[in-house]
This record gives structure tokens, C-alpha cells and sequence, in this order.
């Protein structure tokens, strides 16, 4: 067959794509349930980390919190794990409040959505986490973030992303960007919710109480995406903390 | 007209019994598997044909990922196995591949294995994965994958193709690593992730090692242009050890 006729580079551009495709969905599908373990294992571990477990215990000594480690100690912090619906009533519990996907979530109205928390219980201090789904430069960015039992003060954050350009954006995930949202406030002083604002040129010093943190240079985007993420998504909570009777602190 | 397509049809299929036999026989008499010539397919890009030195391809993954030891070995891991197993299959197939759409062509199985190579490093080295990020896609546009396919792939055997692909990615690997060495060691005092210089405490009477006497480590050497220098003192090196690589002026 003449090798430069148009139907010969059809035949043959045919059978490659039929035959590449089904080689990588073949793929795709044998190893998804090892990924989809991953995922949740870092998703754990990311859990674990907004509330300071950091390194645990394993045969008698502390190790870094590894993410083959994360299942067992979420067992062991996690006391509650519920998905709340805008009005703050509980809809989901368990597994499969665990289970609610942020990303399909975000792509229905607020009154269709599912708003999971978790609560942990480390040391005996008591922490609710919320996460947090949003958008950055690129795309996605997400993260989640522990309040301590006033439900104002932040224990911990952790940020992740999809396609943040690395070395701006992409600087969200580490640490030294992310401990400056530790013991920030998500009301202001008149009690009203603002959540943390990234502010460039911050010139708060260590100011805790200004809902406020520094920026990171060349991700100013990033950086508003992580403001409204943090704001959109702790509101969704009040509803569900001012049922709470048996909450430290009055949410007005 | 037609005589002549007939000709040149018919001098085709002679062509190719001669290469059928000619593979044949290079793979089994008249080359060893082993012989100096398949040597050099996989030492010449090590020094004289360094494709990031040399060649000056593929710098942007040399600057993204050399950051750390392990990442960079294992990002070359990657690129090997994608250039060795692309080589192969494109060698292969050289002479079923239509020529208009050879780029193409290239492209697709290029862009499968990366995705293979992906999906396989997700599922079991995660971690390793998420700091690769989008660098193991980005194998897809590496030119010295497109250029190796282009300019050796589809005019040589099966086995020589393989070996070339192997001794690219190992050149490209050796500046990885040896860039990788000096931004870890210099930026964060490590290698492979182990405090090789001693340990950096809050204060100098907690730290160990060089720390103690004040040592503080290199936070430029993490940011993307010192790899850019390093790559550059490595060519300087090198073309002061290898002067058949100064161009003339």
C-alpha cells in the first residue's frame, strides 16, 4: 500500500489512536483504586496536619506523620465527621460526610451544597476543621483550616493547589506562608465574620488580631483566591455554630 | 507517470528486504551487541554530545526540579524510560509511519508513555509524584525526546535506537544530578533529604556540624537562576577540558 495516500494516514492514524487509547484507559483503570487510596491518605494527613499532629507515635517513638500512617491516627483524633446543608443542619455523618467532594459541590447553588467539618480532639483541646475549595491564577486551590473551641482563633491552615505557577503561587503549600494564619481571627473586632485577608504590603508585624497576613511576592492573585476561599466558605459554618448550645463563646 | 510510481514502489520493497536483511544481520553477525560503535551511541551524550551542555535542550526541567537529589533522579528515571521505550516503538514502526504525519505520530506515543509514566509514579510513588508535579507531563514537550525521535529513531534499528534513547536521558540525567548536588547541598544543607552539613538549630549552641560556627545555608541556591549558573559553570568546565567544543569564532 502507497505509504503517502491519504487513506493509508488515515487507516494508520485510526488504529494508533484506538489502540494508545484503549492501552491508557486500561492503565487509568487498574491502578485508579491505588491513586484514589493516595488521595485519601493525603487528604487525612492534610486533615491531621491543620491541627498539629505532625509527628506521631509508632512502636514506642515519634516519626513524622508519613501518609501510610494517616489512616490510623485519623481514627484516632478525628471524633466527629459530619456534612452540614446551608441552613447548618447535619446531613451526612461519618464516611460519607468524609466522602463529600468539594469541587462537584462548589458547582451547585449554596442551598444544594453539602459543608463538611470535621472535630478533633488532640492533647484535650478541641478543634473544628472546615475545608476550603476555591480558585487561585491557574486553577483550583484548596486547603483546610482548624479553629480552636472559640471558633475564632485559627489553629492551623493547610493550603494545596493544581497548577499555581511554582515558586509564586505555587508557595502556598509551604510552611513558613502558611504559619503566618496561625492564631489569626477569622471575626473582626465588632464580631462580624471577614475571615483572613492575604494583603500585600502587609505592615502588621505579628498583629494577630487584624484579620489580616502578609502576601506572597508575585502571587497576588493566589492570594486573593486564598482570601475569598477563606471567607466564602467559613460563612456556610455560622449557621451551624450559632445552633451550637454547648459552644465556649457566643456567635453573634 | 504510473511506470514510474510502479518503480519507484517496486525499488521501495527491494529497499526494504535489504534493510530486513541488513537488521538481521547487524543484530547477528556482523555487530556485537556490544560493540564499540553501540558504546558510543550511549558515551557520546554523556560528554561530547551532552544534550543540555552541548545541545543546550531541555534546560527548563533542569532548572525546575533540581532542587532536591531524589526528585532529580527520579524525574530522570522518567525521562530515560519515556526516551528509551519512545525510540524503541518510533524505530519500530519507521517504516509503517506515514512521513506527513510522522510529528504526529511522534507526538502520540510520546505523550502515552509520559502518561503511563505518570499514572504508574501516582499510584505508587505519590509523594514523589505531587513534587514532580506537572514536570512529568511536561516530558511531553522536552525537545530532546522530539529530537532524538527526529533525528535518530526513524533512521536506525531497534536496538540502536534503544541504546541511543538510554544514553541521551543519561546525559541529560548526569547534569541533573550534578546540578541537583550543589542546590541541595549549598541551599539546604542535605543531600537526599539527610543533614549532611549537621543540624540547624534555633539557636547556634543547638545547631551541630558546620552550623555550630555560624555556616548559614544558601537560600538563593533554591530559587530557578542559580541552576541556570551552575549549568553554565558546568559548560564552562567542560569546554576548558574539551576544546574540540569551542566554536570557532
Amino acid at each position: 500500500m502507497n505509504r503517502n495516500s491519504n487513506a493509508y494516514t488515515f487507516i494508520f492514524a485510526i488504529i494508533m489512536v484506538v489502540v494508545v487509547g484503549a492501552l491508557l484507559a486500561f492503565t487509568s483503570i487498574s491502578l485508579s483504586d491505588r491513586q484514589n487510596a493516595n488521595v485519601k491518605q493525603e487528604k487525612m494527613q492534610n486533615i491531621l496536619y491543620t491541627v498539629g499532629v505532625d509527628s506521631v507515635e509508632q512502636n514506642g517513638a515519634m516519626v513524622p506523620l508519613s501518609r501510610p500512617l494517616a489512616e490510623a491516627n485519623f481514627k484516632k483524633y478525628i471524633t466527629k465527621q459530619i456534612a452540614l446543608n446551608s441552613k447548618g443542619e447535619v446531613v451526612e455523618e461519618g464516611d460519607k460526610a468524609f466522602q463529600v467532594d468539594l469541587a462537584k459541590e462548589l458547582n451547585r447553588t449554596v442551598e444544594e451544597q453539602k459543608f463538611p467539618l470535621y472535630e478533633a480532639e488532640v492533647d484535650g483541646a478541641k478543634y473544628y476543621i472546615i475545608p476550603l475549595r476555591g480558585t487561585g491564577l491557574w486553577d483550583a486551590i484548596w486547603g483546610y483550616v482548624s479553629l480552636k473551641d472559640d471558633v475564632n482563633t485559627i489553629k492551623g491552615v493547610v493550603f494545596d493547589h493544581k497548577g499555581e505557577t511554582t515558586g509564586l503561587g505555587g508557595e502556598i503549600t509551604k510552611a513558613w506562608f502558611q504559619q503566618r494564619f496561625e492564631d489569626e481571627k477569622i471575626f473582626d473586632s465588632s464580631g462580624n465574620l471577614v475571615g483572613v485577608s492575604v494583603v500585600k504590603g502587609y505592615t502588621g508585624g505579628s498583629n494577630k488580631d487584624d484579620n489580616a497576613v502578609d502576601a506572597i511576592s508575585g502571587a497576588t492573585i493566589t492570594g486573593d483566591g486564598v482570601t475569598d476561599m477563606i471567607s466564602e466558605r467559613l460563612k456556610h459554618y455560622l449557621p451551624y455554630f450559632k445552633n451550637q448550645t454547648d459552644m465556649k463563646v457566643a456567635v453573634k | 507517470m504510473a511506470k514510474e510510481n510502479n518503480n519507484t514502489a517496486m525499488s521501495e520493497k527491494e529497499a526494504k528486504k535489504k534493510e530486513m536483511i541488513l537488521f538481521l544481520s547487524n543484530s547477528e553477525e556482523k555487530e556485537s551487541f556490544l560493540s564499540k560503535q553501540n558504546m558510543k551511541l550511549l558515551s557520546d551524550p554523556l560528554n561530547d554530545d551532552n544534550p543540555i551542555t552541548v545541545q543546550v535542550l531541555g534546560i527548563c526541567s533542569a532548572l525546575a526540579i533540581t532542587v532536591q537529589l531524589q526528585a532529580a533522579i527520579v524525574m530522570s528515571l522518567a525521562v530515560m524510560v519515556v526516551m528509551a521505550f519512545s525510540n524503541m516503538i518510533i524505530s519500530m514502526m519507521r517504516n509503517l509511519i506515514p512521513s506527513r504525519i510522522r510529528i504526529i505520530v511522534q507526538l502520540v506515543i510520546v505523550a502515552a508513555l509520559v502518561i503511563l509514566v505518570d499514572q504508574v509514579l501516582k499510584a505508587f510513588l505519590y509523594d514523589l509524584s505531587k513534587q514532580l508535579s506537572v514536570f512529568v507531563g511536561l516530558i511531553i514537550t522536552n525537545c530532546i525526546v522530539m529530537g532524538r525521535l527526529e533525528a535518530f529513531a526513524l533512521g536506525n534499528g531497534v536496538y540502536k535506537s534503544f541504546l541511543d534513547g538510554i544514553g541521551n536521558a543519561a546525559g541529560y540525567g548526569l547534569i541533573l544530578v550534578i546540578v541537583a548536588f550543589f542546590r541541595e547541598l549549598l541551599g539546604s544543607g542535605k543531600l537526599f533529604g539527610f543533614e549532611v552539613l549537621g543540624h540547624k538549630g534555633a539557636t547556634l549552641a543547638d545547631s551541630t556540624g558546620l552550623y555550630a560556627f555560624g555556616y548559614e545555608n544558601n537560600g538563593l541556591m533554591l530559587l530557578a537562576p542559580m541552576a541556570l549558573i551552575i549549568v553554565g559553570i558546568i559548560i564552562w568546565v567542560q569546554r576548558s577540558r574539551n576544546r574540540k567544543l569551542i566554536e570557532e569564532a
